[in-house]
């Protein structure tokens, strides 16, 4: 049977996290629908329409669907179910938000963050934070099942799915959105970045973090992570931070600046292609999983790098 | 209002889990047990409730084995009022735990669930959203603040961009991510007194759930390690090396 990709998308922008998540799918299965749940969505609708492998995208608008809002998203998702076997959602704070409710509405397990697809019915997951990996066999009807998309890569495009209006489920009315406050940036996702540069305690302040990590990563085009321990001194925001129970990343280049190297933030970096640690205690754990480790004083070696860079 | 806030017991963060050598699972014979740090951050902001004067009565529930019963003197000991211990050895999953929550909450009543948005062993950020989903409540996940305003609750959420602010009918589930608050210790005379609060023993049978598990671990492994690479002696060498030999720049 069909397999629904519930996607991950701004309204006016598909996410490529949608396009990992796909990349999971089809080695699931080969008839992949897509649903976009939103408010104005058609542009990521039509974005959907495009990747690879979807047989047929599904376009759901309703005012409690325009910021996706658990109880609505899973009350249409349920409604879909009976003509699926399997449900799969990118493991992003919004798949992790609906897909467990609608299991549970299904009453049905689910298979949470998977990093390899053995059967249709047979996953990998990391646990305890990703210092074991294990495999689980779903033994319900219906799967549902998130996806850790840094091990997945995007499903190409080339497409032209069907886009088929569909209509909203009946609103629980649990819940309303009040307001976001996302911190809008120019540069690249930390979720899809190709370079990601990050920062840790050693940084001592947000000003420090600012004046010599950003450069750096202007010059290389990087998106800007953090480890936990700098995003609770307040250096930076809380949706940098990469680790256990921030964002995982996979980049082909990560760099780790005065970061020691908790297992929690190994958890969220060490599938990255090529990692650079920068660190001035040559004892940090970091090194024992970096391919290239310099140490001394990152606030010598920071300002050179950037000049280095600009040397080209 | 009552707090319902369910706590579980795991291996303490701080220790590197082993995966057995038959491959069955991750070794946890004479290893460290804590309460899910998550957990703590749980029990902690339904005390602050407390304190604040939204809440009047703090329950906590455990679903494990019977030492799962020291995880709860420790919330006892950070200020709930009593405990409650659904024993079983079966190796529960969250739909499982979230079924036996449901019957707690059936018969407790609470105006507000809250629990850590995921345990640090199996990683599966699932039993809240479970939860409110068998209740047909609402749900704040990943939550950095909470504010209770009558019947309404407005919970601010760590979601991947930055923060979402939505507002919950009430009774709701919330689920804790790290920045809801810094958790307190219990001092030594809350211990010595909380071996004083009131335990109650259950069956996951007197809720009437079933806890069997629906995921079948074929194996457990190590992660494919990485190794160790070269450390460089200057910022020449390092870009030399990603540009030339790595490929990166």
């Amino acid at each position: 049977m069909a397999i629904l990709l519930i996607a991950e998308h701004d309204n006016a922008t598909l996410s490529d996290q949608t396009a990992k998540a796909l990349s999971a799918a089809l080695q699931i299965g080969s008839d992949v629908h897509v649903l976009v749940a939103g408010k104005g969505a058609k542009p990521a609708a039509d974005a959907a329409a495009k990747l690879k492998g979807v047989s047929k995208v599904l376009l759901a608008e309703a005012d409690e669907l325009a910021e996706r809002l658990a109880e609505p998203t899973a009350a249409l998702v349920v409604s879909l179910a009976g003509g699926y076997d399997t449900i799969i959602a990118p493991a992003t704070s919004s798949g992790k938000n609906v897909a467990p409710r609608v299991a549970a509405l299904l009453g049905v397990a689910q298979v949470s963050e998977i990093i390899e697809v053995v059967s249709p019915d047979t996953f990998k997951r990391p646990i305890y934070a990703g210092n074991a990996i294990q495999t689980v066999q779903a033994t319900d009807a219906k799967k549902v099942i998130t996806v850790r998309t840094a091990s997945f890569p995007v499903a190409s495009q080339g497409n032209a799915a069907a886009v088929e209006i569909i209509s909203a489920a009946a609103d629980p009315r649990l819940s309303s959105f009040i307001e976001n406050k996302l911190s809008g940036t120019d540069r690249p996702e930390l979720t899809s970045a190709r370079i990601i540069i990050s920062g840790g305690r050693a940084l001592g302040s947000s000003e420090k973090f600012q004046e010599v990590i950003l450069p750096v990563a202007d010059k290389l085009g990087a998106a800007v992570g953090a480890s936990r321990a700098a995003v609770d001194a307040g250096y930076a925001p809380n949706d940098w931070q990469v680790g256990q129970t921030g964002k995982v990343v996979a980049p082909d280049l990560y760099i780790a600046v005065g970061i020691s190297g908790a297992i929690q933030h190994l958890a969220g970096m060490k599938d990255s292609k090529v990692i650079v640690a920068i660190n001035k205690d040559e004892e940090a754990p970091i090194f024992q999983v970096a391919d290239y480790g310099l140490v001394g004083d990152l606030f010598l070696i920071l300002p050179e790098l950037e000049k280095a860079l600009a040397g080209d | 209002m009552k707090i319902l806030v369910p706590v579980k017991r795991v291996v303490d963060a701080n220790v590197k889990v082993r995966v057995k050598a038959d491959g069955s699972a991750v070794e946890l014979a004479n290893v460290k047990m804590a309460m899910n740090p998550f957990d703590e951050i749980a029990v902690e902001e339904a005390i602050r409730l407390k304190e604040s004067g939204k809440a009047d009565e703090i329950i906590v529930v455990s679903i494990g084995p019977q030492q799962a019963q020291e995880t709860l003197r420790t919330a006892l000991a950070m200020g709930a009022d009593r405990a409650i211990l659904v024993k079983t050895d079966e190796q529960t999953e969250p739909l499982g735990v979230a079924k036996v929550l449901k019957g707690v909450v059936d018969a407790e009543q609470p105006g507000l669930v809250i629990l850590g948005k995921q345990a640090i062993d199996d990683d599966s950020n699932q039993t809240g959203q479970m939860l409110a989903a068998l209740l047909g409540w609402a749900q704040g996940t990943f939550a950095s603040k909470v504010v209770i305003d009558g019947d309404k609750a407005k919970v601010t959420r760590e979601v991947d961009g930055g923060l979402q602010t939505v507002e919950l009918k009430m009774p709701a589930i919330v689920t804790a991510d790290l920045r809801l608050n810094q958790p307190r210790y219990a001092s030594l005379p809350n211990i010595m007194k909380a071996k004083k609060k009131q335990l109650d023993e259950k069956t996951p049978a007197d809720y009437g759930a079933d806890v069997k598990p629906r995921l079948k671990v074929i194996k457990t492994e190590e992660p494919s390690g990485r190794k160790a690479g070269v450390k460089v002696k200057s910022v020449a060498e390092l870009v030399d090396k990603l540009k030339n030999e790595a490929g990166v720049l």
